[in-house]
């Protein structure tokens, strides 16, 4: 099971002419994901990788059912380009972009309040449900498909991560990385509300960073109504104050965003926070085990909880 | 991009703001010349991309010819945490009766603009934050920009005088109108001074740039000051390189942000210190190792460099290739310790293995052999 993105996910390539764009789109296909569409305006008709290149969004959904855009477009473009995908109905928008500016943000954020589209990114590496499908650059080959959900705000750490679990056994449902810019479309509290909800994850990778307050909102959640094990890791505890560290997010201001706040914000709320990326593995391992212990407990101390959600979550371990 | 008062006082002049008369000198006669068009008392003011300058003694209101030459000449040979003065702002001197608080941030929690405004100005509003917060009122800024009725609560806020209020209410909304215009991420305007002729003046001014949105300001983008930076640093970025020098003495080339801080706390972690942050990013451009190598070679405080890369746009080979060719070109004293893993890892390891190089795959070991490393060689 997976989160996002899956077996019925049909990509859109926004930019598939570009040079990103088609590279990407080559390491889609190869990974096994149905990439139906690319639309680049003004080169509709031609084809890259055998995928058909329309001249605009809505013509392509309407003539492929894509269900899922990626955008490999230059900064510049990225907010008409989220502005189209999600007029045409796309349901969710993955944008790789780096470099866009803050107040094209702002706008589209406010656009998409009370719209039903989910955009994730930008400056973000996408998302994989391993053996399902992989939307945006992350390695397919570092992943496994299994029961760990893993969201970030960064790239490479992340593979890194996720390479890590993969070496020890622990393989992934959903990894995202969600975007290292100061405002993203999706944040670690969305995304595990959707792991929360998905049968198929068992416990949560969170790997944060310095800037912002994303990190210390996920872990009050977390503690509120988050049941399933999460461990975090927080990268950026040698930032110099004020300077900005690559992601246009990662900065240290006003004294606020430091690693050592949100570090000891989880730890507050009771949530493992690994000091270096290896302890990762070993403490998800650890969750996993204890909750397997506790297992029958919980169900009986909450019993007056079958959600929905909850149901096939235990339908399923009974079954193993 | 952050902005001098100077160049952020003409942004807010521009657009109807109220400052007081100013200009920049850089030199004693300069100064002189321009006290003599505005008249004394005169304040003379540091220009330098940093805070604390009046604490540094960079700020100085002089009474005459004589102690503005002397105080000028000063203060443009003084250096301010580490940043040379090589401008000063000269402008008559006000009578204050209050002075207030006006700033607009990037509200990131809530994506949008937020304004705050304090009656408990002139002291850094993260301290007014701290201790006395209810001194603070919050305005979300919306797609509707600042309503003068907003503006007209937060001008209550800070002043009881009608007549001052009604100044504040066009000042707020302005400031709104230049931080959205001009791609700002902060607008400052501290103090906002009321003066005992009851005229209300932005006395300093504050504005960073987004630096995503500076390709659509050319203008503003000229008015970047290249001497207030670290010369690698400069060069770093017109190269597409994040780099922050630190002062450790483990160099790291990494790639990925998120990547390169996990680097650097992990080689403290381990008891080393990191002497930078540096993203060469996903691409995988030989020349951008060249470059790394030769801005960490050349900093004499490096006594290791550690390379950790993860394959996955970037290929292993790629940077293995950059990295022999910048040992080709120039004599390397210092160890390299070199990880890496994912993309083209075999070509990369056989390339470096022809070399003699050796790379590890495990992250944890690698930073502990360069901190091993760096010990010995210092």
């Amino acid at each position: 099971m997976s989160v996002l993105v899956g077996r019925g996910t049909r990509v859109l390539v926004q930019g598939i002419t570009g040079r990103d764009g088609s590279f990407h789109t080559r390491g889609m296909l190869d990974y096994g994901t149905k990439v139906v569409a690319g639309v680049t305006p003004g080169k509709g008709g031609e084809r890259v990788h055998s995928v058909p290149v329309f001249d605009s969004v809505e013509e392509a959904v309407a003539k492929t059912g894509a269900n899922c855009s990626v955008l490999y477009v230059p900064a510049a473009l990225a907010q008409d380009a989220i502005y189209e995908s999600v007029d045409a109905g796309i349901p969710l928008v993955v944008c790789i972009s780096e470099g866009i500016p803050v107040r094209d943000m702002v706008e589209v954020a406010a656009y998409m309040k009370g719209r039903h589209a989910r955009l994730v990114g930008p400056n973000c590496p996408g998302l994989i449900s391993p053996g399902l499908c992989k939307v945006g650059i992350m390695p397919g080959t570092i992943v496994k498909p299994g029961k760990v959900g893993v969201v970030s705000r960064s790239g490479t750490l992340t593979y890194e991560v996720v390479w890590q679990l993969t070496r020890a056994g622990l393989g992934q449902s959903t990894c995202i990385g969600i975007g290292g810019d100061p405002i993203v479309g999706t944040r670690f509290a969305d995304m595990l509300a959707l792991y929360e909800q998905d049968p198929g994850t068992e416990a949560i990778v969170l790997i944060g960073e310095i800037g912002g307050s994303d990190e210390e909102d996920a872990a009050v959640l977390i503690k509120r109504s988050i049941r399933k094990p999460v461990v975090a890791f927080v990268a950026g505890q040698t930032a110099p104050p004020g300077r900005r560290m690559g992601h246009a997010g990662a900065i240290v201001s006003g004294g606020s965003g430091t690693a050592q706040e949100k570090m000891e914000r989880f730890l507050e709320c009771g949530i493992p926070v690994a000091k270096t990326p290896s302890e990762i593995p070993g403490l998800i391992a650890n969750a996993l085990r204890s909750k397997r212990k506790s297992k029958l407990a919980l169900v009986r101390r909450k019993p007056a909880r079958p959600t929905r959600k909850s149901k096939p979550v235990q339908r399923r371990r009974k079954a193993k | 991009m952050n902005l001098h008062e100077y160049q952020s006082k003409d942004l807010f002049r521009a657009a109807g703001i109220p400052v007081p008369p100013g200009d920049v000198a850089g030199s004693v006669d300069e100064a002189l010349a321009l006290a003599a068009r505005f008249g004394y008392p005169v304040v003379v003011k540091a220009q330098v991309l940093i805070g604390g300058r009046g604490k540094a003694g960079g700020v100085k209101v002089v009474r005459g010819p004589e102690e503005l030459s002397r105080e000028a000449a000063r203060i443009l040979g003084m250096e301010i945490r580490g940043l040379r003065v090589r401008r000063v702002l000269l402008t008559p001197s006000a009578d204050i009766a209050r002075e207030y608080y006006a700033g607009l941030v990037l509200d990131r929690r809530n994506e949008s603009p937020l304004l705050m405004v304090s009656p408990a100005g002139g002291i850094e509003i993260e301290e007014v934050a701290r201790t006395t917060p209810d001194k603070i009122l919050k305005v979300p800024i919306d797609a509707r920009g600042l309503p003068a009725y907003r503006a007209r609560a937060a001008a209550r806020f800070l002043d009881t005088a009608p007549a001052v209020q009604k100044q504040i209410v066009p000042i707020l909304r302005q400031l709104v109108q230049v931080y959205r215009d001009q791609d700002a991420s902060l607008a400052e305007i501290n103090p906002l001074a009321v003066t005992k002729q009851g005229e209300v003046l932005a006395l300093d001014a504050k504005v960073v740039i987004d630096d995503s949105a500076l390709d659509r300001h050319p203008d503003l983008k000229a008015w970047r000051d290249l001497s207030a930076e670290d010369p690698d640093e400069i060069e770093a970025r017109e190269r597409g390189l994040s780099y922050v020098k630190l002062d450790g003495s483990i160099g790291c080339v990494v790639n990925g942000a998120g990547l390169a801080m996990a680097t650097m706390d992990l080689i403290q972690f381990h008891g080393g210190k990191p002497a930078n942050f540096l993203d060469i990013g996903g691409s995988s451009n030989p020349d951008k190792v060249g470059f790394a190598m030769g801005i960490l070679t050349r900093d004499s405080r490096v006594k290791a460099i550690l390379f950790n890369i993860f394959g996955g746009i970037t290929r292993c080979d790629d940077v293995a290739r950059g990295l022999i060719s910048a040992l080709d070109r120039s004599k390397v004293r210092i160890p390299i310790v070199i990880r890496l893993t994912g993309t083209n890892e075999k070509e990369a390891r056989e390339l470096l293995g022809q070399r003699g190089l050796m790379a590890l795959s495990d992250m944890d070991e690698a930073v502990r052999a360069v901190i091993a490393r760096a010990a010995e060689a210092a």
